[in-house]
Parts: C-alpha cells; sequence; structure tokens
C-alpha cells in the first residue's frame, strides 16, 4: 500500500524550510500513520533533497501531522534555482511512500 | 449575541478577481481582506519604488479597485488589503482617484505605515541573520528593503477611526482578518486567548481558494466540483471567536474537514506555537466539524503573548539568474539531451558558474526520489498562445500560475520570467524601536 490511499498532503514552504502535511481519511488509520511515518523514514525517503533536520508534530484529534523539513528548498523561493522552488510537489512524492 | 461576516479577497498578489466580487455581492460581508504580499514581492516592489517613486504598491491594485470600490460603496463592505507593498501613501492616492474618476463619494481611506525600517536596519549592521547566523554587515553594501511584519494594531486604529478602506505595506497575513474581530467585539489586545482565535480565522481565509478545495483536488480521492470557478471564502464569527466558514452558493470548490485541515497546516512550523507579531497562536487543539455542505465550524484555538520583537523581511541584491531551456524527443532522447548538457557544461567552464544545476524535465526536475519505477515520472503542462497584446499574453501565464492556490494538488514549478534575483533573510528588530503611522484621505 502506498501513503496517498489512506492519506492527503500538502506542502508549504517558509524560506528554506518545508513543511508538508499528512493527514489520513480515516482517523482510524493515525496510529498506523504514527507508526510507519517516522521523521527518520520522510528523511531516508525524500533523499537528498532534505539536508537539515526533519520535525514531526501530531495533531489526533484532527487525524494528522505536520512534518517540518530543515535545510530542503536548495536556499528556499528567492535563492533557488530548482523549477519548483517552493518544493510544491513534495506532498506527492510523500503520498508515493509504501507503508 | 453580535456577529460579523468577514470575507478573503485575494490568495497572493495575482490572484483572480472575480471570486471575490461574487463573495462581495451575495455573501452578506462585513469586512473583505485581500493578502497580496510575500516576501519576494515586497523587495521587488521596493525596488520598483526606487525607480519609479509614484510606483511600489501591487500592480494590480488599479484593476481590483475598478471593481471592488462600487462594491464596497454600495454593499457597505469595508476593505482591508496590504496591496500598498512598498508604496502605501501611493497606493491610498491611487485608491481615491480611481473613486474620483468612478464618482464614488464619502468613503474614507486609510494607509498604514511604518512597516518600512531600511533606515533602521542600515543603522544596525550587527543585527543577526536568523537564516544564516551572520551579522547583517555580510550583506550590507546590497540591501534594498526592510519591511517589518506589523500586527493588527493599526489596522485597528483604522478602524476605529470609520476608514472604509485600509491600505497597508508589510503587516502578518492573519492581521488582515484579525484586525476587523478586535475592533468590532472590542478584544482587548492583551487577550491573548481570543487573538489565538482570531489569528486562527486569519489563517484559514489568507489563502483565499485554498480552504475551498483549491491545490486540493486529485483523481482518486479528493473530487471537487466546478474547480475552475471556485468560490472564495468568508467565515461568521461572533464575539467568542468562534463560528464557521462557507462559501457563496452555487459557486464551485468545496469546503470540507480535510481542505479545512490543510489549510491549518499551510506554512506553520509547531501547531502550538504559531508566531504572529499579535500572539503566539496555539492550533494543536483545533477540531473542525462539518454542519452542513461546504459549511465547517472551527473551536479550540487560543494564543500566547508574543514575542517583543518584529520579525523584519530583508531583501537584497544576489546576483543574476540565467535560464535556457531545450527540448529533446523521440529514440535516446534522454542520451542527446545528457550530451548537450555535457557540451553546455564544458562550453561555460570559463565563466566560473558557481551552483550551475542541470535538469531533465520529465526525469528529475522535481523528483526527489531515487527511484524511476513509475511509467511517467513526471509531466509538465505548457500552455502557450499568440495573442495581439501583451497584456493579452500576460493572461496565460498568470492562469497557469494561479493553479498554486486554486489548481489540483501539489502541482509545482510555474515560470513566467526571470531576471536580477532578490533574495530574503529575515532580522528581529525590537517592537519598541517601530512606530506606526495612519493616515486618511476622502473620496
Amino acid at each position: 500500500m502506498e501513503l496517498w490511499e489512506i492519506a492527503h498532503s500538502r506542502s508549504g514552504d517558509k524560506g528554506n524550510i518545508s513543511n508538508i502535511s499528512l493527514i489520513a481519511y480515516e482517523k482510524a488509520d493515525y496510529e498506523l500513520l504514527k507508526e510507519k511515518v517516522t521523521v527518520e523514514r520522510v528523511k531516508q525517503w525524500l533523499g537528498k533533497q532534505v539536508k537539515g533536520e526533519v520535525k514531526r508534530y501530531e495533531l489526533p484529534q484532527l487525524g494528522a501531522f505536520n512534518f517540518v523539513l530543515y535545510d530542503a528548498l536548495n536556499g528556499g523561493v528567492t535563492s533557488s534555482t530548482s523549477l519548483d522552488k517552493h518544493g510544491k510537489s513534495l506532498s506527492s512524492f510523500l503520498l508515493r511512500m509504501p507503508i | 449575541m453580535k456577529k460579523i461576516r468577514i470575507g478573503s479577497g485575494a490568495g497572493y498578489g495575482g490572484d483572480r478577481l472575480e471570486p471575490a466580487l461574487t463573495l462581495m455581492e451575495q455573501g452578506k460581508l462585513d469586512y473583505i481582506g485581500f493578502e497580496c504580499l510575500a516576501e519576494r514581492t515586497i523587495a521587488l516592489a521596493q525596488k520598483e519604488k526606487k525607480n519609479h517613486s509614484e510606483k511600489g504598491y501591487n500592480p494590480l491594485l488599479e484593476y481590483r479597485m475598478e471593481k471592488v470600490l462600487p462594491l464596497a460603496h454600495k454593499y457597505k463592505v469595508k476593505v482591508i488589503t496590504n496591496m500598498g507593498a512598498a508604496n502605501p501613501e501611493a497606493a491610498l492616492e491611487a485608491i481615491c482617484s480611481i473613486a474620483d474618476r468612478l464618482n464614488i463619494k464619502g468613503m474614507k481611506v486609510a494607509a498604514v505605515l511604518g512597516d518600512d525600517v531600511l533606515d533602521y536596519v542600515k543603522n544596525h549592521r550587527s543585527l543577526k541573520i536568523i537564516e544564516t547566523g551572520k551579522a547583517l554587515s555580510t550583506i550590507e553594501d546590497r540591501i534594498i528593503s526592510a519591511n517589518a511584519y506589523l500586527g493588527a494594531d493599526g489596522i485597528v486604529q483604522a478602524l476605529q477611526n470609520d476608514a472604509d478602506i485600509v491600505i497597508t505595506g508589510r503587516v502578518s497575513d492573519p492581521a488582515l482578518f484579525l484586525a476587523p474581530m478586535i475592533h468590532e467585539f472590542n478584544w482587548e489586545m492583551d487577550d491573548f486567548d481570543k487573538l489565538g482565535k482570531g489569528t486562527l480565522i486569519g489563517h484559514l481565509l489568507e489563502c483565499a481558494g485554498q480552504v475551498c478545495g483549491g491545490y486540493f483536488a486529485d483523481l482518486r480521492r479528493k473530487v471537487v466540483p466546478d474547480l475552475w470557478d471556485i468560490g472564495f471564502p468568508f467565515i461568521e464569527v461572533d464575539e467568542t471567536g468562534e463560528g464557521f466558514i462557507s462559501k457563496v452558493k452555487e459557486t464551485g470548490g468545496i469546503i470540507n474537514t480535510a481542505t479545512c485541515t490543510e489549510q491549518l497546516l499551510y506554512e506553520i512550523h509547531d501547531p502550538s506555537s504559531y508566531l504572529t507579531p499579535d500572539c503566539i497562536a496555539d492550533f494543536s487543539n483545533v477540531k473542525f466539524e462539518a454542519i452542513a455542505k461546504d459549511k465547517v465550524k472551527f473551536n479550540k484555538a487560543s494564543g500566547k503573548p508574543p514575542t517583543d520583537t518584529y520579525k523584519v523581511s530583508v531583501g537584497y541584491h544576489n546576483g543574476y539568474y540565467g535560464e535556457g531551456q531545450i527540448s529533446y524527443g523521440g529514440m535516446d532522447c534522454l542520451e542527446r539531451a545528457e550530451l548537450a548538457s555535457e557540451i553546455v557544461k564544458k562550453r561555460l567552464k570559463i565563466f566560473d558558474f558557481q551552483d550551475l544545476s542541470i535538469d531533465f524535465i520529465g526525469m528529475n526536475s522535481i523528483s526527489p526520489l531515487e527511484i524511476e519505477a513509475f511509467n511517467v515520472p513526471e509531466v509538465r503542462l505548457r500552455v502557450s498562445g499568440r495573442t495581439e497584446t501583451r497584456e493579452q499574453a500576460q493572461q496565460i501565464g498568470r492562469e497557469l500560475e494561479t493553479l498554486y492556490t486554486n489548481g489540483p494538488a501539489g502541482g509545482g514549478g510555474a515560470t513566467q520570467t526571470t531576471d536580477e534575483v532578490i533574495s530574503v533573510v529575515s532580522v528581529l528588530v525590537p517592537k519598541t524601536e517601530i512606530k506606526t503611522k495612519i493616515i486618511y484621505s476622502y473620496t
């Protein structure tokens, strides 16, 4: 199973920091996400893109998590030469993680 | 219990206008906020002001106000916007001259000034850059602009003085929507619980279409009706700071607990400590409940006292950006593209480029994954057309770009043109060093 089957996601940016929400469609899947989508796995899955630390915040009442990825946007939107300077597409890539 | 309605008319500087007009006509609004200023746009606006002293406000200000002013006057909707960008004074004059031309009389227009702290930062070179940890003196010769994120207080003061239109420069995005609540409900500026609730509302509204199913839809699990005609959101809130979010009937899009949750977490870090100039908002216990079609109740936001500093965005000249693209197709196209890149790299060696990056769009330009398991790893939509006027041609790029906040989920990398690089870093300046000033004019 891939993450998109049970959860949705949106990326945002602040400077060189990316934040990616991960939200279970059914709150019953929250615990599964909590167990499987750890900071270590997120960092590993997104590979070289994320040069810094990853933090995870938990919101059980919403069935949601917020991942904050430091040094993840090639310097950020005002400096990066990347095509997707905001890292807007990272959410879609996160959702392809197998669990 | 007293209730007010606040709408959102724009999610970013270049957003669509029609949904805002529909909202003003049919939303029974008391206020509408247009959030139109980002970190980068303020620096670019400052640069424009340097070249043309009468400019430096949002380039769509006139386009929007032509349509917005008559509706604001007719339906008695107060308008709050940061479209003043680097030049709120000039924006105020522009608004008054549009009103004059449209023969709209009896409106009071206010401009909130004070966010421009360029002189202050130039005299305080030891201020530490948050992103690099180095002193501001390391970029001092290249600084173009410095703008503090002001809070709601200047806007509140303008509203207390009966302003109908309030135009600001840099303020925090939620402040545009929080200010009318403080004003209408007489919330104290140290009632941080209420300010936290109002900040939640501002955060839900600030990206306009995004909470109505914009930047949300996918083909399998998140179906959004009539995304092309997405409505913009409004909230109805009472003096306790709780209420619901909805949109005008018969508009496209969708509002449900999922769209609200995505927006809640959008561009925040620790949900229990969302830093704004007015409070540190706590969204960690927020709950959403769908109470009708496209109508979601929210509660349980709270807040704590803010820090004693303002975050200041410092824009500086950071070299130039150049880009070229070429496509290869058919058999061995990737190999031919790779060969081309090798040739370019060799040719460019003499110029000693730093950070020369090479992307193969459709292969790895946006994917961070180190696997090639997908049949179509990437696809890029390109729309082009031949038109008579520059304005018309620009519209194509604008329409593609508005997919960011209004289109399907996860779209990335819209490009129009590129030029000089203006980078932005942040410093913190004590609040006691920054004074706001409000000027008024009448139509």
